[in-house]
Protein backbone atom coordinates (compact mmCIF):
# COMPACT_ATOMS: atom_id res chain seq x y z
CA UNK A 1 0.00 0.00 0.00
CA UNK A 2 1.49 3.27 -1.00
CA UNK A 3 2.72 5.86 1.75
CA UNK A 4 -0.16 7.90 2.89
CA UNK A 5 -0.16 10.96 4.65
CA UNK A 6 -2.21 12.80 7.31
CA UNK A 7 -4.19 16.07 5.77
CA UNK A 8 -7.17 18.40 6.78
CA UNK A 9 -10.13 19.11 4.54
CA UNK A 10 -11.58 22.12 5.31
CA UNK A 11 -14.97 22.76 3.67
CA UNK A 12 -16.68 25.79 3.54
CA UNK A 13 -20.45 26.27 2.11
CA UNK A 14 -20.99 29.63 1.90
CA UNK A 15 -23.84 31.68 0.03
CA UNK A 16 -22.91 32.45 -3.99
CA UNK A 17 -21.83 35.90 -4.03
CA UNK A 18 -19.18 35.64 -1.04
CA UNK A 19 -17.36 32.82 -3.42
CA UNK A 20 -14.81 34.98 -5.46
CA UNK A 21 -14.10 36.77 -1.65
CA UNK A 22 -14.00 33.65 0.21
CA UNK A 23 -11.19 32.33 -2.80
CA UNK A 24 -9.45 35.25 -2.49
CA UNK A 25 -9.07 34.85 1.21
CA UNK A 26 -8.36 30.83 0.83
CA UNK A 27 -5.07 32.12 -1.61
CA UNK A 28 -4.06 34.92 0.72
CA UNK A 29 -3.54 32.13 3.33
CA UNK A 30 -0.68 30.48 1.14
CA UNK A 31 -3.22 27.82 0.03
CA UNK A 32 -3.74 27.83 -3.88
CA UNK A 33 -5.35 24.69 -4.04
CA UNK A 34 -8.91 23.94 -3.53
CA UNK A 35 -12.23 23.28 -5.52
CA UNK A 36 -15.86 24.95 -5.95
CA UNK A 37 -19.27 22.49 -5.84
CA UNK A 38 -22.12 23.88 -6.64
CA UNK A 39 -25.00 23.25 -4.01
CA UNK A 40 -28.06 22.20 -5.12
CA UNK A 41 -30.00 22.67 -2.93
CA UNK A 42 -30.55 22.23 0.93
CA UNK A 43 -32.24 24.09 4.36
CA UNK A 44 -30.69 25.35 7.84
CA UNK A 45 -30.93 27.96 10.07
CA UNK A 46 -31.58 30.80 7.65
CA UNK A 47 -34.29 28.96 5.74
CA UNK A 48 -34.13 26.73 2.46
CA UNK A 49 -32.68 27.63 -0.89
CA UNK A 50 -32.35 26.26 -3.92
CA UNK A 51 -30.75 26.12 -7.45
CA UNK A 52 -33.50 25.67 -9.36
CA UNK A 53 -34.54 28.62 -11.42
CA UNK A 54 -32.48 31.05 -10.12
CA UNK A 55 -31.91 34.19 -12.08
CA UNK A 56 -30.07 35.99 -9.43
CA UNK A 57 -26.88 34.87 -7.71
CA UNK A 58 -28.31 35.90 -4.31
CA UNK A 59 -30.32 33.08 -3.16
CA UNK A 60 -27.76 30.25 -4.20
CA UNK A 61 -24.98 28.58 -2.30
CA UNK A 62 -21.65 26.88 -3.40
CA UNK A 63 -19.41 24.78 -1.52
CA UNK A 64 -15.05 25.25 -1.44
CA UNK A 65 -13.41 22.53 -0.50
CA UNK A 66 -9.52 22.58 0.26
CA UNK A 67 -7.20 19.54 1.57
CA UNK A 68 -3.80 21.38 3.05
CA UNK A 69 -1.28 20.14 5.53
CA UNK A 70 -2.30 20.23 9.17
CA UNK A 71 0.31 23.12 10.41
CA UNK A 72 -1.37 25.24 7.62
CA UNK A 73 -4.96 24.58 9.25
CA UNK A 74 -4.80 27.73 11.43
CA UNK A 75 -3.31 30.68 9.17
CA UNK A 76 -6.45 29.33 6.57
CA UNK A 77 -8.92 29.65 9.87
CA UNK A 78 -7.97 32.92 10.35
CA UNK A 79 -7.70 34.28 6.96
CA UNK A 80 -10.95 33.20 6.09
CA UNK A 81 -13.02 33.36 9.53
CA UNK A 82 -13.01 37.35 9.16
CA UNK A 83 -15.13 36.94 6.42
CA UNK A 84 -17.74 34.51 6.69
CA UNK A 85 -18.13 35.36 10.24
CA UNK A 86 -20.89 37.46 9.25
CA UNK A 87 -22.33 35.27 6.83
CA UNK A 88 -24.65 32.81 6.39
CA UNK A 89 -22.92 29.50 5.86
CA UNK A 90 -21.07 25.81 7.47
CA UNK A 91 -17.32 25.81 8.32
CA UNK A 92 -16.14 22.28 9.19
CA UNK A 93 -13.01 20.55 9.32
CA UNK A 94 -12.51 17.06 9.03
CA UNK A 95 -9.26 14.77 9.28
CA UNK A 96 -8.05 12.71 5.89
CA UNK A 97 -5.21 11.26 4.21
CA UNK A 98 -3.61 12.27 1.27
CA UNK A 99 -1.20 9.78 -0.75
CA UNK A 100 1.37 12.78 -2.12
CA UNK A 101 1.68 15.32 0.71
CA UNK A 102 4.47 17.57 -1.03
CA UNK A 103 1.34 18.82 -3.08
CA UNK A 104 -0.33 20.37 -0.41
CA UNK B 1 -61.96 53.55 -15.01
CA UNK B 2 -62.70 51.37 -17.65
CA UNK B 3 -59.66 51.31 -19.49
CA UNK B 4 -58.15 50.27 -16.68
CA UNK B 5 -60.69 47.26 -16.47
CA UNK B 6 -60.49 46.13 -19.89
CA UNK B 7 -56.72 46.68 -20.04
CA UNK B 8 -56.71 44.41 -16.82
CA UNK B 9 -58.63 41.91 -18.66
CA UNK B 10 -56.65 41.60 -21.50
CA UNK B 11 -53.48 42.06 -19.57
CA UNK B 12 -54.32 38.90 -17.50
CA UNK B 13 -55.71 36.49 -20.18
CA UNK B 14 -52.40 36.81 -21.98
CA UNK B 15 -50.31 33.97 -22.44
CA UNK B 16 -47.29 35.82 -20.50
CA UNK B 17 -49.07 36.26 -17.52
CA UNK B 18 -50.89 32.92 -17.33
CA UNK B 19 -47.86 31.49 -17.77
CA UNK B 20 -46.72 33.20 -14.20
CA UNK B 21 -49.62 31.92 -13.01
CA UNK B 22 -49.48 28.29 -13.53
CA UNK B 23 -45.69 28.83 -12.38
CA UNK B 24 -46.97 30.19 -8.59
CA UNK B 25 -49.65 27.63 -8.53
CA UNK B 26 -47.74 24.84 -9.40
CA UNK B 27 -45.24 25.70 -6.88
CA UNK B 28 -47.92 26.45 -4.24
CA UNK B 29 -48.92 23.06 -5.09
CA UNK B 30 -45.71 21.38 -4.20
CA UNK B 31 -45.84 20.07 -8.02
CA UNK B 32 -42.10 19.32 -9.24
CA UNK B 33 -42.01 21.08 -11.99
CA UNK B 34 -38.68 23.28 -12.37
CA UNK B 35 -36.45 25.10 -14.74
CA UNK B 36 -32.75 24.16 -14.26
CA UNK B 37 -31.00 26.80 -13.61
CA UNK B 38 -29.03 26.92 -16.84
CA UNK B 39 -32.14 26.94 -19.15
CA UNK B 40 -33.21 29.94 -16.80
CA UNK B 41 -30.00 31.64 -17.17
CA UNK B 42 -29.97 31.16 -21.06
CA UNK B 43 -33.30 32.31 -21.45
CA UNK B 44 -32.13 35.64 -19.06
CA UNK B 45 -29.22 36.04 -21.58
CA UNK B 46 -31.34 35.47 -24.67
CA UNK B 47 -34.52 38.24 -23.30
CA UNK B 48 -31.82 41.14 -22.19
CA UNK B 49 -29.61 40.35 -25.58
CA UNK B 50 -32.84 40.99 -27.15
CA UNK B 51 -34.19 43.95 -25.54
CA UNK B 52 -31.01 45.72 -25.06
CA UNK B 53 -30.88 45.24 -29.01
CA UNK B 54 -34.08 46.10 -30.14
CA UNK B 55 -33.80 49.67 -27.96
CA UNK B 56 -30.17 50.42 -29.65
CA UNK B 57 -31.92 50.05 -33.00
CA UNK B 58 -34.40 52.08 -32.42
CA UNK B 59 -32.60 54.87 -30.97
CA UNK B 60 -30.24 54.35 -34.44
CA UNK B 61 -33.49 54.88 -36.82
CA UNK B 62 -34.91 57.87 -34.97
CA UNK B 63 -31.60 59.65 -33.84
CA UNK B 64 -30.44 60.69 -30.59
CA UNK B 65 -33.29 62.37 -28.34
CA UNK B 66 -33.13 65.09 -26.25
CA UNK B 67 -35.00 63.46 -23.88
CA UNK B 68 -32.42 61.54 -23.38
CA UNK B 69 -30.17 62.92 -20.85
CA UNK B 70 -33.38 64.41 -18.87
CA UNK B 71 -34.26 60.73 -18.53
CA UNK B 72 -31.20 59.43 -17.75
CA UNK B 73 -31.04 62.01 -15.38
CA UNK B 74 -34.41 61.43 -13.81
CA UNK B 75 -33.97 57.51 -13.82
CA UNK B 76 -30.55 57.81 -11.61
CA UNK B 77 -32.64 60.38 -9.27
CA UNK B 78 -35.33 57.97 -8.91
CA UNK B 79 -33.27 55.21 -8.37
CA UNK B 80 -31.60 57.18 -5.45
CA UNK B 81 -34.10 58.98 -3.88
CA UNK B 82 -37.31 56.29 -3.97
CA UNK B 83 -35.18 54.26 -1.12
CA UNK B 84 -35.80 57.13 1.40
CA UNK B 85 -39.33 57.03 0.27
CA UNK B 86 -39.56 53.27 0.94
CA UNK B 87 -37.91 53.58 3.77
CA UNK B 88 -39.88 55.76 5.42
CA UNK B 89 -43.21 53.70 3.98
CA UNK B 90 -41.70 51.11 5.76
CA UNK B 91 -40.88 52.75 9.12
CA UNK B 92 -44.76 53.83 9.47
CA UNK B 93 -46.19 49.93 8.05
CA UNK B 94 -44.08 47.66 9.28
CA UNK B 95 -42.31 46.86 12.49
CA UNK B 96 -38.94 46.29 10.65
CA UNK B 97 -35.67 47.43 12.15
CA UNK B 98 -33.62 50.09 10.30
CA UNK B 99 -31.08 47.44 8.86
CA UNK B 100 -33.99 45.21 7.57
CA UNK B 101 -36.01 48.39 6.73
CA UNK B 102 -33.20 50.25 4.80
CA UNK B 103 -31.89 46.84 2.63
CA UNK B 104 -35.81 46.33 1.60
CA UNK B 105 -35.80 50.17 0.41
CA UNK B 106 -32.64 49.18 -1.57
CA UNK B 107 -34.58 47.21 -3.61
CA UNK B 108 -37.58 49.76 -4.35
CA UNK B 109 -34.83 52.72 -5.66
CA UNK B 110 -33.40 50.00 -8.01
CA UNK B 111 -35.97 48.28 -10.74
CA UNK B 112 -36.50 44.47 -12.07
CA UNK B 113 -35.81 44.40 -15.65
CA UNK B 114 -38.36 41.26 -16.45
CA UNK B 115 -41.07 43.83 -15.46
CA UNK B 116 -39.56 46.15 -17.68
CA UNK B 117 -39.77 43.28 -20.45
CA UNK B 118 -43.05 42.69 -19.86
CA UNK B 119 -43.77 46.45 -19.59
CA UNK B 120 -42.41 46.46 -23.64
CA UNK B 121 -44.63 43.58 -24.11
CA UNK B 122 -47.90 45.47 -22.71
CA UNK B 123 -46.87 49.19 -24.68
CA UNK B 124 -46.12 47.00 -28.04
CA UNK B 125 -49.42 45.14 -27.50
CA UNK B 126 -51.74 47.82 -27.03
CA UNK B 127 -49.89 50.41 -29.87
CA UNK B 128 -47.50 52.46 -28.20
CA UNK B 129 -43.80 52.87 -29.33
CA UNK B 130 -41.48 53.70 -26.46
CA UNK B 131 -38.07 55.75 -26.73
CA UNK B 132 -35.71 53.26 -27.31
CA UNK B 133 -32.86 54.76 -24.98
CA UNK B 134 -35.33 53.64 -22.33
CA UNK B 135 -33.24 50.35 -22.11
CA UNK B 136 -30.42 52.60 -21.13
CA UNK B 137 -32.60 54.36 -18.46
CA UNK B 138 -33.12 50.98 -16.93
CA UNK B 139 -29.26 50.12 -17.14
CA UNK B 140 -28.79 53.49 -15.24
CA UNK B 141 -30.99 52.97 -12.62
CA UNK B 142 -29.69 49.51 -11.10
CA UNK B 143 -27.01 50.97 -8.83
CA UNK B 144 -27.98 54.28 -7.48
CA UNK B 145 -30.67 52.60 -5.13
CA UNK B 146 -27.66 50.78 -2.91
CA UNK B 147 -25.56 53.24 -2.33
CA UNK B 148 -28.65 55.15 -0.89
CA UNK B 149 -29.69 51.73 1.37
CA UNK B 150 -25.81 51.75 2.70
CA UNK B 151 -25.85 55.64 3.58
CA UNK B 152 -29.37 54.51 5.35
CA UNK B 153 -27.70 51.68 6.99
CA UNK B 154 -24.68 53.19 7.61
CA UNK B 155 -26.06 56.45 9.63
CA UNK B 156 -27.55 54.42 12.57
CA UNK B 157 -24.65 52.47 12.81
CA UNK B 158 -27.10 50.07 12.35
CA UNK B 159 -26.11 46.51 11.18
CA UNK B 160 -22.21 46.07 12.93
CA UNK B 161 -20.64 48.63 11.49
CA UNK B 162 -22.49 49.63 8.72
CA UNK B 163 -23.01 48.46 5.51
CA UNK B 164 -19.65 47.05 3.52
CA UNK B 165 -18.96 48.19 0.39
CA UNK B 166 -15.29 48.04 -1.35
CA UNK B 167 -13.88 48.33 -4.67
CA UNK B 168 -14.95 44.43 -5.86
CA UNK B 169 -18.56 44.94 -5.01
CA UNK B 170 -18.53 48.22 -7.03
CA UNK B 171 -17.17 46.39 -10.04
CA UNK B 172 -19.43 43.36 -9.52
CA UNK B 173 -22.43 45.89 -9.27
CA UNK B 174 -21.50 48.35 -11.88
CA UNK B 175 -20.28 45.78 -14.18
CA UNK B 176 -22.33 43.12 -13.20
CA UNK B 177 -23.95 40.59 -16.27
CA UNK B 178 -26.86 42.12 -16.97
CA UNK B 179 -25.69 45.81 -17.12
CA UNK B 180 -22.81 44.94 -19.41
CA UNK B 181 -25.23 42.73 -21.82
CA UNK B 182 -28.05 44.91 -21.77
CA UNK B 183 -25.62 48.14 -22.41
CA UNK B 184 -23.64 45.53 -25.02
CA UNK B 185 -26.71 44.89 -26.67
CA UNK B 186 -28.03 48.43 -26.87
CA UNK B 187 -24.33 49.42 -28.08
CA UNK B 188 -24.97 46.95 -30.74
CA UNK B 189 -28.37 47.76 -31.97
CA UNK B 190 -27.22 51.53 -32.13
CA UNK B 191 -24.39 50.92 -34.36
CA UNK B 192 -25.52 48.19 -36.74
CA UNK B 193 -29.41 49.76 -36.58
CA UNK B 194 -32.06 47.67 -39.02
CA UNK B 195 -29.50 46.60 -40.92
CA UNK B 196 -28.48 44.71 -38.40
CA UNK B 197 -31.62 44.12 -37.19
CA UNK B 198 -32.95 42.62 -40.42
CA UNK B 199 -30.25 40.18 -40.41
CA UNK B 200 -30.93 38.44 -37.05
CA UNK B 201 -34.86 39.37 -36.45
CA UNK B 202 -35.71 35.92 -36.82
CA UNK B 203 -34.04 34.66 -33.72
CA UNK B 204 -34.31 38.21 -31.09
CA UNK B 205 -37.95 38.92 -32.68
CA UNK B 206 -40.30 36.48 -33.50
CA UNK B 207 -39.68 33.97 -30.46
CA UNK B 208 -39.23 36.72 -27.71
CA UNK B 209 -42.67 36.06 -26.59
CA UNK B 210 -42.35 32.51 -26.20
CA UNK B 211 -39.11 32.95 -24.38
CA UNK B 212 -40.62 35.47 -22.07
CA UNK B 213 -43.33 33.25 -21.45
CA UNK B 214 -41.32 30.27 -20.08
CA UNK B 215 -39.57 32.61 -18.23
CA UNK B 216 -41.93 33.99 -16.62
CA UNK B 217 -43.37 30.75 -15.55
CA UNK B 218 -40.03 29.96 -14.07
CA UNK B 219 -40.53 33.68 -12.45
CA UNK B 220 -43.84 32.07 -10.90
CA UNK B 221 -41.99 29.09 -9.92
CA UNK B 222 -39.44 30.94 -8.05
CA UNK B 223 -42.01 33.59 -6.45
CA UNK B 224 -44.17 30.53 -5.64
CA UNK B 225 -41.35 29.04 -3.61
CA UNK B 226 -40.27 32.17 -1.49
CA UNK B 227 -43.88 32.75 -0.73
CA UNK B 228 -44.33 29.33 0.43
CA UNK B 229 -41.09 28.75 2.74
CA UNK B 230 -41.28 32.47 3.67
CA UNK B 231 -44.78 32.96 4.74
CA UNK B 232 -43.99 33.33 8.54
CA UNK B 233 -41.55 36.84 8.04
CA UNK B 234 -43.95 38.47 5.38
CA UNK B 235 -46.90 39.84 8.08
CA UNK B 236 -49.95 41.84 7.10
CA UNK B 237 -48.12 45.60 6.88
CA UNK B 238 -45.07 43.97 5.01
CA UNK B 239 -47.36 42.64 2.05
CA UNK B 240 -49.18 45.95 1.61
CA UNK B 241 -45.82 48.17 1.48
CA UNK B 242 -45.03 45.49 -1.39
CA UNK B 243 -47.94 46.50 -2.83
CA UNK B 244 -48.76 49.91 -2.31
CA UNK B 245 -44.98 51.11 -2.60
CA UNK B 246 -45.03 50.31 -6.46
CA UNK B 247 -48.10 52.45 -6.59
CA UNK B 248 -46.29 55.49 -5.05
CA UNK B 249 -43.00 54.80 -7.41
CA UNK B 250 -45.19 54.83 -10.13
CA UNK B 251 -46.58 58.17 -9.57
CA UNK B 252 -43.31 59.21 -8.68
CA UNK B 253 -42.17 57.96 -12.20
CA UNK B 254 -45.24 59.08 -14.24
CA UNK B 255 -44.62 62.75 -12.81
CA UNK B 256 -41.28 62.61 -13.77
CA UNK B 257 -42.29 61.20 -17.21
CA UNK B 258 -44.33 64.57 -17.64
CA UNK B 259 -41.83 66.56 -16.38
CA UNK B 260 -39.36 65.11 -19.20
CA UNK B 261 -42.53 64.97 -21.91
CA UNK B 262 -42.11 61.23 -22.45
CA UNK B 263 -44.12 59.37 -25.36
CA UNK B 264 -47.07 57.11 -23.98
CA UNK B 265 -44.87 54.42 -24.11
CA UNK B 266 -42.15 56.29 -22.39
CA UNK B 267 -44.35 56.92 -19.26
CA UNK B 268 -45.56 53.64 -18.98
CA UNK B 269 -41.69 52.59 -19.13
CA UNK B 270 -40.32 55.02 -16.51
CA UNK B 271 -43.31 54.36 -14.31
CA UNK B 272 -42.66 50.52 -14.77
CA UNK B 273 -39.03 50.90 -13.53
CA UNK B 274 -39.72 53.73 -10.28
CA UNK B 275 -42.27 50.96 -9.62
CA UNK B 276 -40.56 47.61 -9.84
CA UNK B 277 -38.14 46.45 -7.06
CA UNK B 278 -34.59 44.64 -8.11
CA UNK B 279 -34.50 40.82 -7.09
CA UNK B 280 -31.14 40.07 -8.81
CA UNK B 281 -28.42 42.80 -8.48
CA UNK B 282 -29.53 44.28 -5.03
CA UNK B 283 -29.53 41.04 -3.23
CA UNK B 284 -26.39 40.28 -4.04
CA UNK B 285 -24.88 43.38 -3.22
CA UNK B 286 -27.06 43.05 0.05
CA UNK B 287 -25.81 39.61 0.98
CA UNK B 288 -22.21 40.93 0.55
CA UNK B 289 -22.55 44.24 2.57
CA UNK B 290 -24.83 43.54 4.75
CA UNK B 291 -25.41 39.93 5.62
CA UNK B 292 -27.51 40.65 9.05
CA UNK B 293 -30.25 41.85 6.73
CA UNK B 294 -32.97 38.72 6.08
CA UNK B 295 -32.64 37.93 1.97
CA UNK B 296 -36.32 35.98 3.37
CA UNK B 297 -37.83 39.78 3.80
CA UNK B 298 -36.44 41.00 0.72
CA UNK B 299 -36.27 39.06 -1.68
CA UNK B 300 -40.20 37.22 -1.17
CA UNK B 301 -41.12 40.92 -0.85
CA UNK B 302 -39.60 42.00 -3.90
CA UNK B 303 -40.32 38.33 -6.00
CA UNK B 304 -43.19 37.44 -4.31
CA UNK B 305 -45.50 40.27 -3.90
CA UNK B 306 -44.26 42.96 -5.77
CA UNK B 307 -43.29 41.53 -8.94
CA UNK B 308 -46.60 39.80 -9.49
CA UNK B 309 -48.78 43.00 -8.56
CA UNK B 310 -46.91 44.43 -10.91
CA UNK B 311 -47.02 41.77 -13.53
CA UNK B 312 -50.81 41.47 -13.18
CA UNK B 313 -52.36 44.26 -12.32
CA UNK B 314 -49.49 47.36 -12.43
CA UNK B 315 -48.88 47.29 -15.66
CA UNK B 316 -52.35 48.17 -16.82
CA UNK B 317 -52.83 50.51 -14.49
CA UNK B 318 -49.84 52.26 -15.10
CA UNK B 319 -50.77 52.31 -18.58
CA UNK B 320 -54.11 53.64 -17.40
CA UNK B 321 -52.55 56.07 -15.86
CA UNK B 322 -49.99 56.94 -18.63
CA UNK B 323 -52.71 56.94 -21.41
CA UNK B 324 -54.51 59.65 -19.27
CA UNK B 325 -51.79 61.64 -18.87
CA UNK B 326 -50.18 62.05 -22.28
CA UNK B 327 -53.71 62.49 -23.83
CA UNK B 328 -53.87 59.57 -25.60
Amino acid sequence: MPQMHEAKRVSFIIETPMQSRLTAAIEEAGVTGYSIFPVLGGSGASGRWSREGQVGRAGGMVQVVCIIRPDRLEALLEHTFRLVERHIGVVSVTDCQVLRAERF
Amino acid sequence: MTGFFDLALANLGSPLILSFILGVAASLARSNLSIPEATAKAMSIYLLFAIGFKGGVSVADHGLDPALVKTLVGGLALSAGLPFVAFVLLKVMTGLDRTNAAAVAGHYGSISIVTFVAGTSVAEANGYAHEGFMVAVAAAMEAPAILSALWLIGRSGGAAGGGRMDAGLWREILLNGSIVLLVGAFLIGLVTGKDGLAEIESFIVTPFKGVLCIFLLDMGLVAGRGIRENRAVIRPGLIAFGIVMPIVGAAIGVAAAALIGLSTGGTLLLMVLAASASYIAVPAAMRVAVPEADPGIYLTLSLGITFPFNLTLGLPLYLAVARYVTGA
